[in-house]
């Protein structure tokens, strides 16, 4: 369709957006400034204000302050049917007394386009989500896939210069979800057209997304690479929402060379990465397919009960008690090099002070 | 609960509404079907015959020979009923319209304003039942005769030089009946547009609607069905009315209404009476088994859209 033309900076630039609902604040001061044909995801639970964001852009809740701007041209006070944006919304929101031709060519009218021209969009569109054959029927006689693709592609239909998805995947089950994943990224890739995804899923995020932003309470707490907030979140929260991960609280010792530092836990000292001032109260964030569990008597590390190993197929998890009563949780790839330790055994736990990440307490 | 009481308890549930139906719809309308087929009588009951429940199989015979068509080939006859007919049903036809285009973008603020108000925007839209039909009927003789309301806040304005006669009008009767049969026309309207998904309109403006195309392309086809049964709701009563043209029309309105009135207090032809009563029924039900037909036959080709 229009990979080949890229109009000059199109970016999206957000600048301190702020929107209230009565008392509560929805968007609180976020800045954001967004790549040509970038893939980007709001993450965060519901309530963090993300759909609020994504409705602002496309023009249909009013920021309380703040600018948001796509290249020269200022969106704020647009109206959402003069924005050179189009959305794909949660419930789809497909006008169910028409057929899907009639669907796709809705926002067809108004473009200029002559009558040629539009069929022969059209017929791009039903291709591009491999939807031909289907024009005459109505949305409800569509599976819960063929309506997400004819809502994809009927926002895309207009050629916006940045597409806006409301928990696009979030209707589907599992197994088409995975696959439309896939989908979905190859069809951003081939337009060229920037995303913005809003998901509460953040293995949809990872999936999906060039960059992340993370969400909480109405603020942009962290923003960056799939691998960056997995490996080196920002916050307790952002590592919490970004998967499975064990909180050690502790106290920050001294530097040692290569930035690895000693942290004072309460089981014992840990070697960990990150920065911060000496003495401060800190959080190490570990995930558990980090720790790496060896059988009694290994040289370095943390020894602990084994009190439960779940075999989950692709690999195996351990849940490990303490000496001090607290249990980690730990998991390694199937198949493991070593032997698999038995539950109830002494085992011992290594905390690779590279994958140790310090926290703000 | 046993198996029995369970399946009495279903059939209770069932049987009901039908019985209410049969007693106070079927029979009141066998026994007016009865007394068009019969001949006025001054007697009581002032028509022949009456059934003799002693008189065995003969006398059955005698009451049916005695039955005929004379009262509908009078009203078929008679160029007065054929008037009142199609006056009635032009009132209707135009009231109903005024309730359309009133009562669309009426229903559509409804739904369009915030949770909070709507409870109160409805409330204010039942409230005018709890005062007699009548009396509200009456008011508007206030209103609208030569010295009311309309004409003196009109003549104070200065826009017209001497007062209108709106009363004793058809058009007092049409404001009559669009002011008396409104909440008929919203409130279906409102029930369905309130329901459709806001993110609809929404969808339209992101793909370049504007206010007005978004809702004439998305929020009125998809009102469609409060719309045909609010203008049902309103037309149905609306060709049989009475107390409107009675009070608001003046003594030249021509409506099925008045007639089946004179009909049966003044001239006390209980036949004739019933005849128009029946007539009335079939100019009624016809539009109603139209739209059941025209529904069916929709749902037939969407489902053939199916394939």
């Amino acid at each position: 369709m229009h990979a080949s033309t890229p109009l000059p900076n199109q970016r999206l630039r957000l600048e301190r957006v702020t929107k209230r609902f009565s008392a509560q604040t929805a968007v609180d001061a976020v800045s954001l400034d967004l790549a040509e044909g970038e893939f980007f995801c709001l993450l965060g639970p519901s309530g963090c204000g993300k759909s609020t964001l994504l409705r602002m852009v496309a023009g249909f809740e009013t920021p309380d302050s703040g600018t948001i701007r796509l290249g020269e041209t200022d969106l704020t006070a647009l109206p959402p049917h003069r924005r050179p944006v189009n959305m794909m919304f949660q419930s789809y929101a497909l006008f169910p007394h028409m057929s899907v031709a009639a669907n796709l060519a809705y926002g067809l009218k108004g473009l200029g386009l002559s009558r040629a021209q539009a069929a022969g969009r059209l017929k791009d569109l039903l291709r591009l989500v491999r939807l031909e054959g289907f024009e005459g029927r109505r949305p409800d006689t569509l599976s819960g896939g063929q309506r997400q693709r004819v809502a994809l592609a009927r926002a895309l239909a207009r050629e916006p210069r940045l597409l806006l998805l409301d928990e696009p995947l979030g209707a589907l089950d599992r197994a088409l979800r995975e696959e439309t994943q896939a989908e979905l990224r190859a069809i951003q890739r081939r337009l060229g057209t920037s995303f913005i995804v809003v998901t509460h899923d953040a293995a949809e995020a990872m999936a999906l997304a060039d960059r992340i932003g993370v969400m909480e309470r109405g603020r942009l707490v962290q923003v960056g690479p799939a691998r960056t907030l997995y490996e080196r979140p920002a916050s307790r929260y952002v590592a919490g929402l970004l998967g499975d991960v064990n909180l050690i609280d502790g106290r920050l010792g001294r530097a040692e060379p290569g930035g690895i530092r000693s942290v004072e836990t309460a089981l014992g000292i840990l070697r960990a990465s990150g920065e911060g001032e000496a003495g401060n109260a800190v959080v190490i964030a570990v995930r558990p397919e980090r720790l790496i569990v060896r059988g009694e008597g290994a040289s370095d590390g943390l020894s602990g009960l084994l009190t439960e190993a779940t075999f989950l197929g692709d690999r195996i998890r351990y849940r490990v008690e303490m000496a001090n009563g607290t249990t980690l949780r730990a998991s390694a790839a199937l198949p493991a090099p070593g032997p698999i330790p038995a539950v109830g055994k002494t085992v011992t736990l290594e905390v690779p002070a590279e994958s140790a990440w310090i926290l703000p307490a | 609960m046993s198996g029995l009481s369970q399946r009495l308890g279903r059939g209770l549930v069932r049987g009901l509404p039908l019985l209410w139906l049969a007693l106070f719809f079927l029979v009141p309308f066998a026994v007016t079907l009865k007394i068009s087929f019969s001949s006025p009588a001054t007697a009581q009951p002032p028509y022949l015959p009456v059934l003799e429940w002693d008189g065995g199989l003969e006398g059955w015979r005698e009451f049916f020979e005695a039955l005929d068509f004379q009262n509908y080939q009078m009203i078929a006859a008679d160029a007065l009923y054929r008037d009142a007919a199609l006056s009635s049903l032009g009132y209707a036809a135009l009231a109903t319209t005024i309730l359309v285009l009133i009562g669309t973008p009426t229903a559509y603020a409804m739904a369009r304003a915030s949770a909070r108000w709507q409870p109160i925007l409805v409330a204010l839209v039942i409230v005018p039942f709890w005062t007699s039909f009548l009396i509200r009927v009456y008011a508007w003789i206030a209103i609208l005769k030569p010295e009311g309301l309309l004409n003196a806040a009109l003549l104070k304005l200065g826009l017209i030089a001497a007062p209108l006669p709106i009363l004793d009008s058809p058009f007092g009767v049409l404001i009559g009946l669009a002011y008396a049969y409104l909440p008929f026309m919203v409130l279906p309207l409102y029930a369905v547009m309130s329901r459709l998904d806001p993110a609809l309109t929404e969808a339209a403006a992101d793909l370049g609607a504007s206010r007005a195309r978004a809702f004439f392309t998305v929020t009125l086809p998809l009102s469609l069905p409060g719309l045909a049964a609010g203008a049902l709701l309103c037309f149905i009563p609306m060709v049989g009315e009475f107390i409107i043209p009675d009070l608001l029309g003046g003594s030249d309105t021509l409506m099925l209404g008045r007639v089946l009135w004179s009909e049966f207090f003044s001239n006390r032809d209980w036949p004739l009476a019933s005849a128009v009563a029946v007539m009335l029924l079939i100019l009624v039900v016809g539009p109603v088994v139209l739209f059941r037909e025209a529904e069916l036959r929709r749902e037939e080709a969407a489902e053939g859209g199916r394939r």
